[in-house]
């Protein structure tokens, strides 16, 4: 069996064995955290939320699965149709693609690639594409405005996002994700860098399109925004896109900041429960927070949003990364070079 | 086997769309088009193994720049039958301007004179034991240290023309000055006062602070007072 598992074909259904390994949790996760995301919306709002289909409300998300696949794809007249369907398609897959290097246990990941880091910055940036096309085929002026409004958003959080990562590299000496958890056997990153890991999670929210930065689907000014004209499984790809992406940014904040697998303290009660349960148990605990934000804050008005990405996340990480490479240097903390 | 396949894929797809950037009718295909090209260039890239490269061009060309073009070219409102309308008026000076480059080029070309170390250069192009992005950044961390910092001066002066030739600083807008909002405390802004039954505003004196008036009619004045009731 291991011999066969070395061949070429071997590999092949290895990987793709593996893939299916974290797609579909992922995906399972996703249908659940929009449950999730109703369920304590209605706590904070003292309802109940969705309790009719299962118990407790448990077979929503496939209730509404099967309700969007019976739904028909509208594709407007005067609508780029390639571009149209591409665009959801892209979303979708993007948000799927970068679980490739998300290590969930030392070593448990798809691809453990040098640049693992820079892979899933270049995966995020992209995600914009799917929004601004989505936007400019629909033809339509609402989606339009709200694709450059979102275009314009995630160009600028992506800035102080990648200046957080770097002040984390710094501290790491290594752009491997299973690198940057390992360097945290001592300390979380959130402890010593608690200025960027605020930054940071603010700046996964506006990346993410989620409130209080949701404006490119202020849907009491530009009704849904960019997907406006979308329906069905067109709708329901752009919405798993956006799930996917949250679960994907909370994993990533883990990764960076919250000690991946690790257990805290690294002390023998933790350390009984197994690694991949403390990944997803601090995926958990982000996501909450992410719903959380929303149940509490209101939308920002969007000159306030593009002053708080460049005036204040800006500067601040800059400042930050600054201060860190000259403690790092000072008390001669800096990691060897790999 | 895999490497050569995937070479000629990537190859193959990155003339192709490069082609249609220039080819195409529509502007936004283009830029897309000009997407397609950079992510073919980053696979080739992949193939011989400058993964920081690879990243590098897609994070900041695919990620930032070419949104930008799309962002501007999906504002533009273009007349496709006046596009195509001076197709034969320019057509000999782009023939000229395309000939002569073409000259130039084949100047360069036939003047290229490989170095004889290039070849094996190429063969070992990282040492041992050290990954490719640490390699890059000490080259360029050291021996290249003032070009890179030109090559960020450059870019700097770039930026500031560009923030210069569009600030605009128009004294009518109004500007949210946010430090002024948040140090504003309840004492300034707000007055508890206990009022007895029955009293009126002008029995206890409360007035907010008006400008002086200045000649207004008697009547306009009443009307000034009435408002400042408004605490």
């Amino acid at each position: 069996m291991a011999g066969f598992f070395a061949t070429d074909f071997g590999i092949l259904i290895l990987t793709v064995l593996k893939a299916l390994a974290i797609i579909v949790p992922v995906l399972i996760g996703m249908a659940y955290l929009t449950l999730a995301e109703r369920k304590v919306l209605a706590a904070v709002q003292l309802r109940k939320g969705p309790n009719v289909v299962g118990p407790f409300g448990m077979l929503q998300p496939f209730a509404d699965a099967v309700k969007m696949l019976m739904k028909e794809t509208v594709v407007p007249a005067g609508a780029n149709r390639l571009l149209f369907l591409m665009a959801p398609m892209l979303t979708f897959g993007l948000a799927v693609i970068a679980w490739a290097v998300i290590p969930v246990n030392d070593g448990w990941a798809i691809a453990n690639i040098n640049v693992g880091i820079l892979y899933l910055f270049a995966i995020s940036s992209l995600g914009v594409y799917g929004v601004i096309i989505a936007g400019w085929a629909s033809n339509s002026k609402y989606a339009f405005l709200g694709a450059l409004r979102s275009a314009a958003q995630m160009v600028s959080y992506e800035v102080s996002i990648g200046f957080v990562i770097v002040s984390v590299l710094l501290c790491v000496g290594s752009l491997n994700l299973n690198d940057i958890v390992l360097a945290q056997r001592h300390i979380w990153f959130a402890i010593p860098l608690l200025p960027m890991f605020v930054v940071f999670f603010i700046s996964a929210l506006a990346e993410t399109n989620r409130s209080p930065f949701d404006l490119p689907e202020g849907e009491s000014e530009i009704v849904a925004g960019f997907f406006v004209e979308y329906s069905a499984m067109a709708f329901a790809l752009f919405y798993l896109g956006e799930y996917t992406n949250m679960i994907l940014m909370s994993a990533l904040t883990t990764i960076l900041f919250l000690g991946g697998w690790l257990a805290p303290f690294g002390v023998v009660p933790f350390t009984w429960i197994p690694g991949p349960l403390w990944f997803i148990a601090k995926i958990v605990l982000c996501l909450t927070v992410f719903i959380w934000v929303r149940a509490t804050f209101p939308r920002y008005r969007y000159d306030q949003l593009m002053r708080l990405g460049w005036k204040v996340f800006l500067p601040l990480s800059l400042a930050w990364l600054i201060i860190t490479a000259g403690a790092l240097m000072l008390f001669g903390w800096l990691p060897r070079a790999a | 086997m895999i490497a050569a396949i995937a070479f000629y894929v990537f190859a193959i797809i990155m003339l192709i769309s490069a082609a249609m950037v220039v080819s195409a009718r529509n502007p936004v295909h283009s830029v897309l088009f000009l997407i397609l090209t950079f992510f073919n260039a980053a696979g080739l890239f992949l193939l011989t193994g400058a993964e920081f490269l690879t990243m590098i061009l897609v994070i900041v060309y695919v990620g930032a720049v070419a949104v930008l073009f799309l962002f501007v070219v999906m504002m533009l409102d273009i007349n496709f039958a006046e596009l195509r309308s001076g197709f034969q008026r320019y057509l000999p000076v782009g023939l000229a301007i395309g000939t002569v480059l073409l000259i130039e080029l084949a100047l360069v070309v036939g003047g290229w004179e490989v170095a004889p170390q290039a070849g094996a250069l190429r063969y070992a192009p990282t040492a041992a034991g050290m990954s490719n992005t640490a390699q890059l950044g000490r080259l360029i961390y050291t021996d290249y240290i003032f070009l890179f910092q030109a090559a960020g001066l450059v870019l700097l002066v770039a930026m500031i023309g560009a923030i210069v030739l569009t600030l605009r600083d128009r004294k009518t807008s109004r500007h949210q000055v946010i430090a002024v909002q948040t140090a504003r405390t309840a004492q300034a802004t707000l007055e508890l006062v206990d009022v007895p039954l029955g009293a009126g505003i002008a029995t206890l004196g409360i007035r907010r602070p008006l400008p002086e008036p200045v000649a207004a009619e008697p009547e306009h004045d009443a009307h000034a007072h009435a408002d400042a009731g408004g605490h």
